[in-house]
């Protein structure tokens, strides 16, 4: 659960890395040294730290290059991140300083406060298997979703 | 093979993806959940939870499976901090993870018969092993609070149990036990657990807590939540993006 934390505690520090979240499903490489990479989408921005974007960026809105954040006290170590813009979209994420080379500091990460990130809603393509809802019924849910598209053609 | 039933009052969806199973493999799950709602449903006058409720059992003569579930309640109430509370003034009502416990004896139920590829629903709570038809993880909608016509998030998920707790479909049935008022602080949570019965008992505990029920979650091993705020604005765990 807490495995981006240091990650996400520090991204509101960088403002050009809200693209992360671009690279939901992508398969832009992310280097992220000494963490375990089972869940390459270290994209939780802080619930406090900036304001997530309603609706997804515009794609190719970056200009290309690689760019070199300032480094930045995250209370237990200094965090610095490259980032490599290419196609207007982010394409790497370097972390050049990292706070994990003492057992003290990753105990630290873990005793944090949550890490929460938060989005506005949206509504999602009605491809499911099942819905979850409270007390909700997926079948009713497809069937009238599927009657309102059908509308909307 | 896909199965629905009213049971308990509400929609029970069972779709079974494993060659040798068959009707009667349904039916036996369907039939032990018309016995858990003859036990556990508050709305019978005849269940086993209404005569205790009236007085008329006493404590000693409770069914095994009555003082099983009320066992794990009070084990969620002191895991929950009292946010999950059976006792409103006197009377018990399990509802908020007997829903949860019900699907995951009928998983089992699945489960001991070798079934591998399955989901069971109860009213927007799941229980989901294996693959779907296309071999593929399940794809798990979280409905839109607001708008029971959208949905808006896909999970892709398996092995795992999903529960979502809110006040906008029957009306304000948590309460806070704190505040004994009815929750109403956030639109609704939605909770993935290593199976329904812990995602439903902490969906249920986490929702009365309002806000900081997400925090509840984020901090809770193995329970990771997305909860839609009355301002229409999400905010989910730190590892529920897994799921995406």
């Amino acid at each position: 659960m807490r495995k981006y934390l240091q990650i996400t505690f520090v991204l509101g520090v960088f403002g050009a890395l809200v693209l992360l979240r671009q690279l939901k499903g992508d398969d832009a490489p992310i280097v992220t040294p000494n963490i375990s990479s089972q869940n390459p989408t270290p994209a939780s921005i802080q619930n406090s730290g900036m304001t997530q974007p309603t609706t997804m960026p515009t794609m190719g809105q970056y200009k290309n290059g690689t760019y070199i954040g300032s480094v930045q006290d995250a209370f237990y170590g200094n965090i610095q991140v490259q980032a490599t813009i290419s196609n207007g979209k982010i394409s790497n994420v370097t972390f050049l300083q990292f706070p994990n080379d003492n057992r003290t500091s990753q105990f630290v990460n873990s005793q944090a406060d949550p890490i929460l990130s938060q989005e506005a809603i949206q509504a999602q393509s009605a491809q499911v298997d099942i819905v979850s809802g409270a007390s909700a019924s997926s079948q009713a849910f497809q069937a009238s979703l599927a009657d309102a598209l059908s509308q909307a053609k | 093979m896909k199965k629905q039933a009213i049971i308990m009052g509400m929609l029970v969806t069972v779709q079974i993806f494993d060659h040798q199973s068959t009707n009667e493999d349904i039916q036996e799950v369907f039939a032990y959940l018309h016995y858990i709602d003859q036990k556990f449903s508050t709305y019978r006058k005849d269940s086993e939870i209404s005569q205790i409720n009236r007085g008329e059992i006493n404590n000693l003569d409770y069914s095994n499976e009555m003082k099983k579930v009320l066992e794990l309640c009070e084990e969620t109430k002191k895991e929950t901090d009292g946010y999950f509370d059976i006792n409103l003034n006197g009377i018990l009502d399990p509802s908020g993870s007997v829903k949860g416990y019900a699907i995951w004896q009928s998983s089992l139920i699945f489960k001991n018969k070798g079934f591998k590829n399955f989901y069971i629903e109860i009213a927007g709570d799941i229980q989901t092993f294996g693959k779907n038809e296309k071999g593929e993880s399940w794809r798990a909608g979280i409905q839109n609070p607001f708008n029971q016509k959208e949905i808006i998030k896909v999970l892709k998920i398996s092995n795992v149990g999903i529960a979502t707790s809110g006040n906008y479909q029957r009306g304000k049935h948590i309460i806070n036990p704190k505040t004994k008022l009815p929750a109403d602080e956030i639109a609704s949570l939605t909770v993935i657990g290593a199976n329904v019965y812990e995602a439903d008992r902490f969906a249920t505990a986490a929702f009365a807590m309002g806000e900081k029920g997400i925090e509840f979650i984020e901090r809770s091993k193995n329970l990771e939540g997305y909860m839609v705020k009355n301002d229409k604005i999400a905010v989910m765990t730190s590892g529920f993006k897994k799921y995406l």
